[in-house]
């Protein structure tokens, strides 16, 4: 068992956490770093040390390639890194309670960071609980840590750089695209070129997203732009597919799978949990907690780094999770500020460089309005199967936040907290109540943040009498 | 629904679903190994008895519930394959509330 307290406490393996933990044992800092997956790369780079040494690698593209480097920098830095450790809960001072192996055990630390990411915003609409519908992003980790691809040609719908990134490594593995629903609204081209300028300081990535585009085309990939109704039917599983354009064209294929993407939203469970205080962001449609230059939320010592920050991708993430690590160094007195302030500089030309191409992104990309106004019948809540009828009809009585809503209906009451129906029914209560989302509010967020069994308790009890 | 690309060979490791003995590769999830099964769902709701199945394989949506060596309920998406591991997929049992 390792010492239970370090001066740094870093949530997440991915992009940010990894760079944090590397610059911040290179400044002397002790350094835990706890993330729930079995090895370190976060969502972009999914088993990249398996993968690494396998012919597999070429299919998935420099990106990913690109993630070699770091998970190898990052195993040697000197932080104690815990795999398959799901965080659960988090005491100011610091003391965090994490779950491994079906065992619980709490550590203790002067600093955090958090760099759990984002997850892909939640899509809902009829049929999207039957078993076929699955993300874009899910189909992608499959792809990287199984080398499983679906049987048939795919259906995908949605939106934004990672179906066409998705569909270009699909098809280099060997899979079959069906088609591509592409529900990018009428007008977003036009209306995102106007953030064209600032976004040519990332012209290779502007390259890329038009390389993958052109590879669909030639691979003759039937597209069906501007679809803004999905529906999934089938007996127990997907069986096929209607969808409406906005020109009102109707269409019904059949399908075993389809895969659905309409961008990322930052994952804010933990930071809300703690208190941190998050303000709408209008461009990107999501909460993000808010933060100084370093990345330190509204309390004290606590930081958050990459895509929790605002959707920014791996390349904004590193530099924010240096950002980060600097300060904690500093208040740490393992640095001092000038020199602390020199080296913030060069990270934070990075991140402007990085999230240079982010307006243009968030504005071609940006959510269709069917996202948020789900049909009646659809399913908002997952976990306790409950409607977006039943939201609406509660909605307009008595004008109850997302909170009451909840205690009368448990839409958000599951063991996935509200981290699918959260944003869609603070949509529905302003939809329904005339109000601004922003206003509406969140779910108050609290402990544990993944459900914990008693068991697992038990064992913190013996370990820790006064936890 | 999903199939596998390659061959796992050497790292090949058998699993238990419901008790069928199926191939899995070490390393890969719980989750990943049933959506390649021809059943398709991986666990059943509590309040309408519909099938479910694995949706956002990172942690975020609970659909992979199933119980494991008699321990349920556990994420499948975030579960590696272990040599000899019975999985149980869930029927109609409200799944750990928060
Ligand atoms: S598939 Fe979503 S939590 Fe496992």
């Amino acid at each position: 068992m390792t010492a239970p307290h370090t001066d740094l406490l870093i949530v997440g393996a991915g992009p940010a956490g990894m760079a944090a933990a590397v610059t911040a044992c290179s400044h002397g800092l002790s350094v835990r770093v706890v993330d729930d997956q079995p090895a370190p790369g976060g969502q972009i780079w999914r088993a990249i040390e398996t993968v690494a040494s396998t012919p597999r690698l070429a299919r998935l593209g420099q990106a990913y390639r690109a993630g070699a480097d770091r998970a190898r920098a990052f195993r040697s830095c000197g932080a104690v890194y815990e795999p398959q450790s799901e965080l659960w809960q988090i005491e100011p001072g610091f003391r965090a309670f994490l779950t491994r192996d079906g065992q619980a055990r709490s550590v203790t630390a002067d600093a955090v960071i958090l760099a759990t990411g984002a997850q892909e915003r939640p899509v809902p609409f009829p049929g999207w609980t039957l078993p076929g519908v699955l993300t874009v992003g899910a189909a992608q980790i499959l792809l990287k840590t199984a080398s499983t691809v679906p049987e048939r040609p795919v259906w995908i719908a949605g939106c934004g750089p990672l179906p066409l990134l998705y569909m270009t490594q699909l098809l280099a593995a060997g899979g079959q695209i069906a088609g591509f629903l592409d529900t990018t609204p009428r007008g977003r081209a036009s209306a995102a070129l106007r953030h064209l300028p600032a976004g040519l300081r990332r012209a290779g990535e502007l390259a890329k997203g038009l390389a993958w585009s052109l590879a669909l085309r030639r691979a003759g990939i039937p597209i069906i732009r501007h679809v803004t109704d999905l529906r999934a039917e089938g007996d127990g599983r997907v069986e096929r597919l209607r969808y409406r354009t906005e020109d009102g064209r109707e269409g019904e294929v059949t399908a075993e799978v389809l895969l659905v993407h309409e961008g990322l939203v930052p994952s804010i469970h933990v930071p809300l949990a703690l208190g941190c205080t998050v303000e709408w962001h209008p461009a990107q449609h999501c909460y993000v907690p808010l933060l100084d230059g370093w990345g330190e939320t509204s309390q004290a010592n606590l930081f958050v780094a990459g895509d929790g920050a605002g959707i920014g991708g791996a390349e904004a993430a590193e530099p924010r999770g240096r950002l980060a690590a600097l300060r904690v160094a500093t208040r740490l007195g393992k640095l001092d500020a000038v020199r602390a302030e020199r080296a913030a500089k060069t990270e934070r030309a990075a991140l402007a460089r990085a999230l240079a191409l982010r307006p243009f992104l968030d504005t071609l990309y940006g959510p269709r309005a069917q996202v948020f106004a789900p049909a009646d019948e659809t399913l908002v809540c997952r976990c306790e199967e409950v409607t977006a009828g039943a939201l609406r009809a509660r909605a307009v009585e008595g004008r109850p936040g997302p909170n009451q809503l909840k205690a009368f209906t448990r839409a958000g009451m599951g063991p996935c907290q509200g981290r699918q129906c959260g944003y869609t029914m603070a949509h529905i209560v302003a939809a329904a109540q005339n109000r601004k989302v922003e206003e509406v509010g969140f779910f108050r967020i609290r402990p544990p943040l993944k459900p914990v069994t008693l068991g697992e308790l038990a064992c913190l009890d013996q370990r820790e009498p006064a936890a | 629904m999903f199939r596998k690309l390659h061959n796992p060979g050497s790292a090949t490791v058998t699993i238990y679903i419901d008790g069928c003995a199926v191939t899995a590769e070490a390393g890969e999830s719980i989750a990943a190994v049933m959506l390649r099964q021809p059943t398709g769902w991986s666990r059943t709701t509590s309040i309408s008895q519909s099938p479910r199945a694995p949706y956002c394989m990172m942690g975020v949506c609970f659909e992979c519930l199933v119980a494991v060596d008699g321990k349920g309920s556990l994420q499948g998406c975030l579960t590696p394959v272990r040599d000899g591991m019975r999985v149980t997929r869930q029927q109609g049992r409200r799944s750990l509330s928060a």
